[in-house]
């Protein structure tokens, strides 16, 4: 090996350190063929088996797509996507020869969530135990411990196999909180959704493990296109961790997903997510665009539902987690870090929407740009005419960390009762020399110090999320924020 | 015919009335006016910027213009008195938007070089002078009113100070609304503040007769280097009337500039600030007050553009909500690449106090630079029911109690005026207001 090419392997070993879910499978993977039209969505349909109203379904939604435009309103700069250079739909289950077994799985699609520290098999999972539903491409490849959720009553599967198995419910709640009319991307995802998790939650029922879904987007030239529904009965709880990666690509990769969400009377949903697709490279080169719509009907009396995020990755991300406060005394929550660094884009933030009497909500969101990147906070904090004594209190917090980088914060606030009490507060500002001081004096290089403070900056956010996602996105703001030193 | 249209024919069948009565430096930026009209239109409410205030129903009526410049028959100084206690001022009038010479005027005395009076006069004998700073500022190529008021603005206000000069008097614009129809009016303000120069403008909107008025304001104020000013513009008018301004500041370096909205009494305002602080060391304190009743409607609009380093800017916005009211407040605050140490706050604090008061309040922070300090808030509740219960443990009864929170809360951006007279009077004017016992202005006699 000459020096020329010493030098360069150990820049792609370092660079592969810096995104370590850089990897691609070689895995046998069934790609229709690249663009969008009526028949590739009856295709799509017809894979996954579906019944006839599901294709209603989708071809309503694929009908109202063709009349709308890319909103263009957020804080990005989006280049133009040809949503015909894209396939809709990878299956990396499809055996090469003979029939399709369900309960077989590729050995290396089982070693890719090895690798990506998910272990599907149910023996080697934590104790207590985290139930997993693990998606790539278009296709969940499994779901752990079905059975032990199934002696609660308790529903966790792919999207596919719920509308098989379970039709009543789906038929009832899917489209009940984003309807594919909702926006340009919701209507995407309407029209070609395939696998994500459905969830339900029986009455009375407090779930005993957390739920989990993992998606990994693994064959290139596609997009992923997941859709969520989780419903909680009256008086039951649920805690579901969402999390994701992507291979490194020169090309740009699409992410457009829908998750729903459901809360009944006095039951309580915690939903958090880890996001990490790949952000690009350091010249902004590749990387995921994310474009997802997350909202909840806060329906019940007295229900919660709480978002916690921590978004790393993606060239660019656009996603606002929203709660619809609708039963009385209905609480919503939303957490969330947004670390952009290189030339990533953000816009993320949440809405508040305020129906009911007595409602409460909280936003905590905390900014982190850096290289070149745009990182903006936009929320809105509705309060309806009947919202009689709605509390709202929101903080973001922005830091700024190089002078080439900005943070912006777009709060939207809209009160139609007297009674509703709304704050919102923010600031922005560099990380402080005499913390990064004090923290050199002792020792402590500057990028570690840089870490450390970054990391207690968003402990209220982080301390919002399961353990072992905790541990988890401390490392990942770390490591994203690796080299922004200068 | 869209109203845009309806204004640009109405101006191409009428340019020679609206030049002749107006002066060369106004006509030469008439051109680029119709221009912008043209290509950008009138503001209407699917603009993100004009999302909660329809102005788009304002200009559809078919208003009378007074383009023929015709003379409005009203003794301005026996119309007039106002009663701000210890406050002398340099008094100047504005019949709706002709600047009306009258005695008073004459008779202020200012020192060398200051230039105040008509906008017209000025353009005619010093046009070197305006037409440097005339339509710099205000931005035409956007939907917004300085194309509108450029194309029909025929007379207004000139302020020059040359570089040094310090004007210790206040100098006081009280613009005047009356007529016998329906009438919609373009003035137009410039203040030109040389280096190290100081000035005082207290503006002053007053209705006369209740008929309907649209009135559009757009007013351009160059701060130079280490200039002082400082803007208030007071509101009382009456119900039946629209007003839509835009104010445009530049701040060289050093420059101190403070600007005070205070709408006491309207029908429907739309106020739009955008300042920019083109120098090192500029700063800003940018206030405003509503209290509003009825159907009153109160739009207040800030962008606050910080282009160099170690600037200051202080934003305070407080609304008082009663009956169906609705306010709005949007601030935006850019800090540019580059601008470090800028310091910026923004607070935008709102009442309700009915359930038919609706309030919309949107703060913004663009920031690309690191090293800032830059925060807002915004915060839209009641009065506080922990005091309200304290007060009337002590035998202040609940309709005092409510006052004088009320009172303290707008005390807040009162405080922040720094004419001490004018905030002695503000004091006055807004606790009549909150006691129903301002009505009308109580300034002009007209309204008796």
């Amino acid at each position: 090996m000459n020096t020329v090419e010493q030098d360069n392997s150990l820049i792609r070993e370092i660079s592969a350190e810096k995104y370590r879910y850089g990897f691609t499978t070689d895995v046998h993977t069934e790609i229709i063929d690249r663009g969008l039209t009526e028949d590739t969505v009856r295709l799509i349909s017809e894979r996954k088996g579906e019944p006839e109203w599901m294709l209603d379904f989708r071809l309503k939604a694929y009908r109202h797509w063709l009349t709308m435009e890319m909103p263009r309103w957020a804080h990005l700069d989006i280049p133009d996507i040809d949503y015909q250079s894209i396939s809709y739909y990878a299956d990396p289950t499809v055996k090469k020869e003979g029939p399709r077994n369900l309960d077989e799985i590729d050995p290396q699609v089982m070693k890719t969530f090895d690798k990506l520290g998910i272990p599907l098999e149910e023996r080697l999972a934590l104790s207590g135990g985290v139930a997993v539903d693990a998606v790539m491409d278009s296709v969940s490849v499994k779901t752990t411990f079905k059975k032990t959720l199934a002696e609660k009553g308790i529903i966790f599967c792919s999207m596919g196999e719920a509308v098989r198995n379970h039709p009543d419910l789906v038929r009832r709640y899917l489209g009940s909180v984003v309807n594919y009319r909702d926006n340009f991307f919701a209507a995407l995802n309407s029209a070609v959704f395939s696998d994500g998790s459905f969830v339900y939650i029986p009455k009375g029922v407090r779930c005993p493990m957390e739920l989990s879904t993992y998606f990994r987007i693994n064959a290139a030239g596609t997009g992923q296109f997941e859709r969520t529904l989780i419903v909680a009965d009256d008086d039951s709880y649920v805690s579901y961790l969402e999390g994701c990666t992507a291979p490194m690509r020169d090309e740009n990769q699409l992410h457009a997903a829908i998750v729903e969400i459901v809360v009944m009377d006095r039951a309580e949903v915690k939903y958090s997510t880890v996001q990490n697709w790949y952000p690009g490279d350091e010249n902004g080169k590749g990387g995921v665009y994310n474009f997802v719509t997350k909202r909840g009907l806060v329906k019940g009396v007295d229900a919660k539902l709480s978002w916690t995020q921590v978004e790393t990755g993606s060239a660019i991300t656009w996603k606002y987690p929203s709660c619809v406060l609708q039963g009385d005394g209905s609480q919503g929550e939303f957490y969330s870090v947004a670390l952009t660094n290189n030339w990533q884009q953000a816009d993320t933030g949440t809405k508040m929407i305020h129906l009911g009497r007595n409602t409460r909500s909280t936003v905590i969101s905390k900014g982190i740009s850096a290289g070149h990147s745009q990182n903006s906070y936009r929320g809105l904090i509705k309060v309806g005419e009947h919202a009689d004594g709605a509390r709202n209190y929101s903080q973001c917090d922005s830091l700024l960390l190089g002078s080439d980088c900005g943070a912006h914060t777009f709060p939207y606030m809209d009160v139609k009762n007297e009674t509703a009490i709304v704050e919102h507060e923010a600031t922005t500002s560099k990380i402080s020399e005499d913390q990064l001081f004090y923290c050199n004096q002792r020792g402590i290089p500057m990028e570690q110090a840089i870490g450390l403070i970054v990391n207690g900056y968003a402990k209220e956010v982080l301390n919002k999320l399961p353990m072992e996602f905790a541990v988890e996105a401390q490392r990942l703001l770390s490591v994203s924020l690796e080299n922004t030193v200068g | 015919m869209n109203p845009t249209q309806n204004y640009i024919e109405l101006f191409r069948d009428n340019r020679t009335l609206v030049e002749h009565g107006s002066a060369g430096v106004m006509n030469s930026m008439r051109d680029a006016a119709l221009k912008g009209l043209e290509l950008y239109g009138l503001p209407h409410k699917g603009l993100e910027e004009y999302l909660h205030t329809d102005v788009s129903a304002w200009f559809e009526p078919d208003w009378g213009m007074n383009l023929a410049r015709l003379e409005m028959p009203v003794d301005l100084a026996q119309a007039f008195k106002c009663s701000v206690p210890n406050l002398s001022t340099q008094l100047y009038f504005l019949a709706n938007d002709i600047f009306a010479s009258s005695d008073t005027a004459a008779k202020n005395q200012l020192p060398e070089g200051v230039i105040a009076g008509s906008l017209k006069e000025a353009a005619a004998q010093h046009p070197e002078l305006v037409s440097q700073f005339y339509g710099k500022l205000a931005d035409m190529e956007k939907p917004g009113i300085a194309a509108v008021n450029t194309l029909f603005a025929q007379d207004g206000f000139l302020l020059y100070v040359p570089d040094g000069v310090v004007l210790e008097k206040p100098l006081q614009l009280i613009t005047l609304l009356s007529s016998k129809v329906d009438l919609m009016v373009n003035r137009r303000i410039l203040v030109i503040l040389g280096r190290a120069s100081q000035a005082k403008l207290l503006l002053c909107d007053h209705a006369l007769v209740a008929n309907r008025y649209l009135t559009t304001q757009v007013a351009e104020v160059f701060a130079g280097e280490g200039s002082t000013f400082q803007l208030y513009d007071l509101e009382e008018t009456h119900y039946a009337n629209r007003r839509i301004s835009e104010l445009y500041v530049n701040q060289d370096a050093d420059s101190n500039v403070e600007i005070d909205y205070v709408t006491l009494h309207n029908g429907q305002t739309r106020n739009t600030v955008l300042s920019t602080l083109s120098g090192r060391g500029a700063r800003l304190s940018l206030n405003g007050i509503a209290t509003i009743d009825k159907e009153q409607h109160v739009d207040n609009m800030t962008f606050v553009d910080h282009r160099q380093s170690d600037c200051i800017s202080n934003e305070l916005f407080k609304y008082v909500l009663d009956d169906s009211a609705s306010g709005a407040f949007a601030g935006k605050v850019l800090v540019r690449h580059g601008a470090q140490h800028t310091e910026s706050r923004q607070t935008n604090r709102n009442i309700c106090l009915t359930r038919q008061a609706r309030m919309f309040t949107q703060p913004q922070l663009e920031i690309y630079a690191d090293d800032v300090k830059c925060s807002h808030g915004a915060t839209v509740g009641q009065l506080d029911e922990k005091a309200m219960f304290y007060m009337r443990q002590r035998g202040i009864p609940e309709s005092e109690a409510r006052m004088m929170l009320m009172q303290a809360f707008v005390g807040e951006v009162i405080g922040r005026v720094s004419l001490e007279p004018l905030r002695d009077r503000l004091n006055r004017l807004v606790e009549k207001r909150f006691r129903g016992e301002l009505t009308q202005c109580e300034g002009c006699r007209a309204c008796r």
